[in-house]
């Protein structure tokens, strides 16, 4: 029954680089916010200099599925994995960035800033990191139910972005010495809640997938 | 299961049409329109009665003594199942081209010329019209206008099969069926088949049975994919190839079987 047992082979091995690059970004994340609430500047260059790593694996998967659309020639759902594969690797270079950028925030507040850094920044770390979790599973299952659920936790960090951008406004208004460490954190809240949103777009990915439709989880 | 997107008017609907050859049934409750002027696609594996149904067609199948067909096949709003039909008159208007190039061991304009001689064409203005309009029709005219006379089989496949194709249109037939008729052809010769088919269906309906997949993708408005003598899917070609509705249209046209 199997025919094409080689471009099998190949689509799995595909599905496999991009779930570790997908763990990788999460990595990331978790690091380069390690790195903000400690003050580690080290560990941030770190995650900078990572990051060019993570730019040539998007490039490998990239250059995978053109070859496999070139050889192979897919029609329908083999062809949408390929396509997503393209989008879905994006995706996870930009959320690599967003972690890069969260890196060099810390490194422009610096040691010894004196400030705390906000503990919602860490709840919304949390809930992006259980979305990459989420995103994943959805992806190896082909799962849609799962691709849904990131629109919910999406609004969630949304939400938790909003309300931690507006306090840290206010602070901007008793402290304004401190505006420049501000800006840093609240960049750094954005970075996470655009990470989150390229979760979400994954989930969109696996839609297409397996509906042949394009779907908005990001309203 | 077999939905057809046919907002033209169907030169052809098939209607629950079966066929045996003795006890062994090869078509089963096919059901089918052919729209007019739209190019129709029949897909599937060796042995899934593609190239039967496209022979019941023009009723070529009943040359086969032991076939036996029921249901309802109307051409043009006849049952020509049911009702008698003048088999001449039926082929003059469904033109059939094969899967390699068969010219007559004639030359290049008695090839051409003989569908309109035996309809009746006499006179040679008439004949040299005939003849000039469907090569250029298929493209062959500039290719072969100073060796008319000259033998048939000394053309290339590729252009064999393109004056095949201008045998079969030099009737002005409705219809022209194809079966597989770019598969013993070189990659640039099948291109060219598929450019003429693309420009046929301004003028014809037409019916290509086909091995290749990608080739019914490129040239079809319409697919139909057999299983085992039966209709498991048949819509419009950018549906097919995109979001099958069943498992084995998946399968089959992502190459998992056949």
């Amino acid at each position: 029954m199997v025919a094409r047992e080689q471009f099998q082979v190949e689509l799995t091995a595909l599905r496999g680089q991009i779930i570790s690059l997908a763990h990788e970004t999460e990595k990331m994340l978790e690091k380069a916010m390690e790195a903000l609430y400690n003050q580690d500047i080290e560990l941030a260059n770190e995650i900078i200099a990572y990051d060019e790593q993570l730019d040539e694996k998007e490039l490998k998967i990239n250059e995978d599925a053109i070859l496999m659309i070139a050889r192979q020639q897919p029609v329908a759902t083999d062809l949408r994995r390929l396509i997503i594969a393209l989008r879905i690797s994006s995706d996870l270079e930009r959320m690599g960035d967003n972690a890069k950028n969260i890196a060099k925030a810390a490194i422009h507040l610096g040691e010894n800033h004196g400030l705390t850094i906000h503990p919602a920044l860490n709840d919304m770390k949390q809930t992006a990191l259980k979305m990459v979790d989420l995103s994943v599973k959805a992806f190896e299952y082909e799962d849609i139910t799962l691709a849904r659920k990131l629109a919910e936790l999406d609004d969630l960090v949304d939400n938790m972005y909003g309300e931690v951008v507006r306090e840290m406004l206010e602070e901007t208004a008793t402290n304004p010495q401190k505006i420049q460490h501000i800006m840093q954190m609240a960049f750094s809240a954005r970075y996470i809640e655009r990470f989150a949103d390229h979760t979400t777009n994954i989930g969109e990915s696996i839609l297409y997938l397996v509906k042949g439709e394009t779907l908005d989880l990001n309203k | 299961m077999n939905k057809t997107a046919t907002a033209k008017k169907p030169v052809f609907h098939v209607q629950d049409m079966n066929l045996w050859y003795g006890n062994n049934q090869a078509l089963k409750n096919v059901n089918l329109e052919i729209p007019k002027n739209e190019v129709t696609a029949v897909i599937g594996p060796s042995g899934c009665g593609k190239s039967t149904f496209i022979k019941t067609l023009n009723l070529m199948i009943k040359r086969i003594p032991s076939v036996k067909l029921s249901g309802e096949l109307h051409f043009n709003g006849q049952n020509i199942l049911r009702d008698k039909v003048d088999l001449v008159n039926l082929r003059k208007q469904i033109g059939m081209i094969f899967q390699k190039g068969n010219p007559f061991p004639q030359s290049i304009y008695d090839n051409v010329a003989y569908g309109p001689r035996i309809h009746g064409m006499k006179k040679k203005k008439q004949l040299d019209e005939a003849v000039e309009t469907s090569l250029k029709q298929v493209a062959l005219w500039d290719e072969v206008k100073d060796r008319l006379n000259s033998s048939a089989l000394g053309l290339s496949g590729g252009q064999q099969q393109r004056l095949c194709i201008a045998r079969a249109i030099a009737t002005k037939p409705s219809v022209v069926l194809m079966d597989e008729p770019t598969s013993a052809l070189d990659p640039v010769s099948t291109l060219r088949i598929e450019q003429l088919i693309s420009e046929l269906k301004n003028q014809y309906t037409i019916v290509i049975v086909t091995h290749n997949m990608q080739q019914a993708a490129r040239i079809s408005d319409q697919t139909a994919f057999f299983l085992h003598g039966e209709i498991i899917e048949a819509s419009d070609t950018d549906s097919l190839f995109s979001v099958p509705s069943d498992r084995r249209t998946e399968d089959y046209i992502s190459g998992r079987f056949g």
